[in-house]
């Protein structure tokens, strides 16, 4: 990992959306004058002392933060004694660290006037929160989710719809998360004067990364403070699961100037990079356009998007949100991968040894440390961002395992 | 704005000087397979076409309702991509040298082709202008520099979300013609308000002397008669891909006689 301590890290993005030279606004012209405004309000509610006071209060009442950072002492006693603090997202309300997001954006959606809420959902995680947050402020919420991830995360899908959200199939491409974002665009695109989408991770055009970024960087904020409580210092080490990267982000956001900091970002590896069937963008991809933004895709010769494969619905996606194309390019941060099956052992082994069954999502970023346990020692504090629970995987794990539930 | 003379400008100064509108039609390359793209696009300026706009298949092409991503679809799996895309173009200007091409599509296989290699086809092989769907004004520096360096003409999509200011920035980076998007939304899906649609091309045209072409969901004649009352021309896309879904088993010829009668009774009502 390099070292620059000259960087400011937290300077991008630029005023046209760019970190570095990824990311931007590449989108068709109607939803350019949307983008802008959207941007334009965030610029407001970021200095506003009102909306910030309102997020905080619905951080605190309704999702309950700040999240517990806790040492995960059995587990570190597979990692060659170094200590492994969890930061507890999975504790959130809702079950993951998206619906920090969602009331980020949702507030804002309310302060521009806006009635309907469109949002697209891999894992489920997102569009559940979306749709709870959709339930606290009475908005229309329509996801759009894959056929096969409605498959794989049918008790997010059901309590979607007991919260009232209208959930539509896509069937095109592969029916997963990108033909998700594909389609919850279009519709954007068909409704801008009364609609707001939320994109639930840090990817899209600008001003999303960013916003996104900013939402969940709560995350990293509140980690630091606490570390620095229980340790009087900074941690050697953070990790987290990579799917567009805003969990990652979240956590690491607050520490990208501190420079002694090493930070790992876990892609998932499905059967393996060298295979066909993986989602590692930033370690298999080339830079190109996708979703309104400039970043490392998983594509082929001629520029066709490919097919991103995980176990995990959340990682399933062949592109990455444009800030670690930067850091991955600048060094500030090393991406590494972990498997399906890596991922499904840390699955079982969290679940043993801590009484936490965690998201098959997380469970990468665990499944790399376990794997490089060696590489740690007892002098070292790892952060691991333990962004969701485990509840949502459950039957498709049951099934992989050929158990009934 | 550009100064640049091609296909396009000589098509809409005949067009005017016989009072006529100009028919633009799209068609995706390589739909439903190479061989049967490559006759349609030959045939089409025989069944009144003046201005071809050619798609150029992409995997995710966020602005294109089911048709058109069908279409997209269709073309990738029999093998299509840009350089098969400019060779099918290359064959077309062996057998017509007047109808202008206009290649249409998303950034991202264009950017992987190359941008020099790109637009220096285009001279060479006689495309005359682009549509990048996803290339805003504020994004217009990647290819700024080629467009005017290979005389290929940098044609924008006007939206009705498209403010005045807007309206001005776009003015900037265009050349050749305007596309107005006639409906908030995606390719073949909604209906276009020919009163709505007529306040916005009168205002565009208050502000430029580029022609204008109005387009996404116009799909009969008597549609394209209202809004010709105004505009410069109509473009006709999923209604035409329509058909070539339809008969897409058919033996080339069939398929283009489909789209033959189709299109004749815009030629008729608009000439
Ligand atoms: C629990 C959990 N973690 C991680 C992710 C991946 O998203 P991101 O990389 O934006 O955090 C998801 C996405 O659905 C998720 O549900």
């Amino acid at each position: 990992m390099k070292k620059n301590k000259n960087i400011n890290y937290k300077i991008f993005p630029d005023k046209n959306g760019r970190f570095g030279k990824f990311g931007g606004r590449f989108v068709a012209e109607t939803l350019m004058p949307l983008l802008l405004k959207v941007e334009e309000e965030y610029k407001k509610a970021k200095n506003s002392k009102k909306f910030k006071s309102k997020l905080k209060y619905y951080f605190e009442s309704y999702i309950g933060r700040p999240s517990p950072l806790y040492l995960a002492e059995r587990l570190s006693s597979k990692l060659n004694g170094a200590k492994l603090y969890l930061k507890r997202d999975e504790l959130n309300h809702t079950g993951a660290h998206k619906i920090n997001n969602c009331v980020g954006q949702i507030l804002l959606a309310m302060q521009m006037g806006k009635q309907r809420i469109v949002a697209e959902t891999g894992a489920g995680q997102h569009g559940l929160a979306t749709a709870t947050v959709c339930a606290l402020f009475n908005l229309n919420c329509v996801i759009y989710m894959g056929e096969v991830d409605i498959k794989r995360q049918a008790p997010n899908v059901f309590k979607m719809k007991l919260l009232g959200a209208q959930i539509q199939p896509v069937k095109s491409g592969r029916a997963t998360l990108k033909d998700a974002m594909n389609e919850a665009l279009r519709d954007w695109v068909s409704n801008v004067k009364d609609t707001f989408y939320v994109i639930g991770t840090a990817a899209g055009p600008h001003p999303y990364p960013m916003m996104v970024r900013d939402f969940q960087s709560v995350i990293g904020d509140e980690a630091k403070k606490q570390i620095l409580k229980y340790e009087k210092r900074l941690p050697n080490y953070l990790v987290a699961c990579i799917g567009g990267g805003s969990n990652a982000l979240g956590l690491f956001y607050s520490f990208l100037n501190d420079y002694d900091v090493k930070i790992l970002g876990v892609e998932a590896g499905g059967e393996g990079v060298n295979s066909k069937k993986h989602a590692a963008s930033l370690a298999k991809g080339k830079p190109g356009f996708l979703h309104g933004n400039y970043t490392y895709l998983l594509q082929d010769p001629n520029g066709q998007i490919n097919d991103a494969h995980s176990i995990s619905a959340g990682l399933d996606y062949p592109g990455i949100g444009p800030e670690h194309s930067w850091l991955k390019e600048i060094g500030r941060v090393k991406y590494v991968s972990a498997t399906d099956k890596e991922a499904l052992s840390a699955f079982k082994l969290c679940s043993k040894l801590e009484g936490i069954i965690p998201a098959l999502e997380p469970s990468h970023a665990l499944a790399y440390l376990i794997k490089n346990s060696k590489k740690f020692s007892k002098k070292d504090i790892i952060i691991m961002n333990m962004c969701g629970r485990g509840d949502k995987d459950i039957f498709a794990i049951s099934d992989k395992l050929g158990v009934k539930v | 704005m550009n100064i640049m003379i091609n296909r396009i400008e000589k098509t809409f100064e005949k067009l005017k000087a016989d009072g006529d509108k100009a028919l633009v039609s799209f068609i995706t390359a390589g739909d439903p397979n190479m061989e049967k793209s490559e006759q349609i696009l030959c045939d089409l300026p025989k069944y009144g076409v003046d201005i071809i706009e050619v798609g150029i298949p992409f995997s995710d092409p966020m602005a294109d309702g089911p048709t058109i991503q069908k279409s997209s679809n269709r073309a990738i799996s029999a093998g299509s991509n840009l350089s098969k895309t400019l060779k099918i173009i290359n064959k077309f200007r062996r057998v017509n040298s007047k109808t202008p091409i206009v290649l249409m599509g998303y950034f991202n296989p264009i950017f992987q082709f190359g941008l020099e290699k790109f637009f220096n086809s285009c001279k060479k092989i006689g495309v005359d202008g682009i549509i990048v769907v996803d290339l805003p004004p504020e994004e217009n520096e990647l290819i700024n520099v080629y467009t005017k360096r290979y005389g290929v003409h940098n044609i924008r999509l006007i939206t009705p979300t498209t403010d005045k200011k807007r309206l001005r920035k776009i003015l900037k980076f265009t050349s050749g013609f305007l596309y107005y998007v006639s409906i908030t939304g995606i390719t073949g899906t909604k209906k276009p308000s020919v009163l709505e649609v007529k306040k916005a091309v009168s205002r565009i045209k208050a502000n430029t002397n580029l022609p204008v072409v109005v387009g996404f969901g116009i799909d009969n004649y008597k549609q394209a008669a209202a809004l010709n009352k105004i505009s410069d021309g109509c473009v006709i896309g999923s209604a035409i891909i329509k058909i070539i879904e339809s008969y897409k088993e058919y033996s080339k010829s069939k398929i283009s006689k489909k789209i033959e009668d189709f299109l004749i009774k815009f030629s008729k009502d608009n000439k």
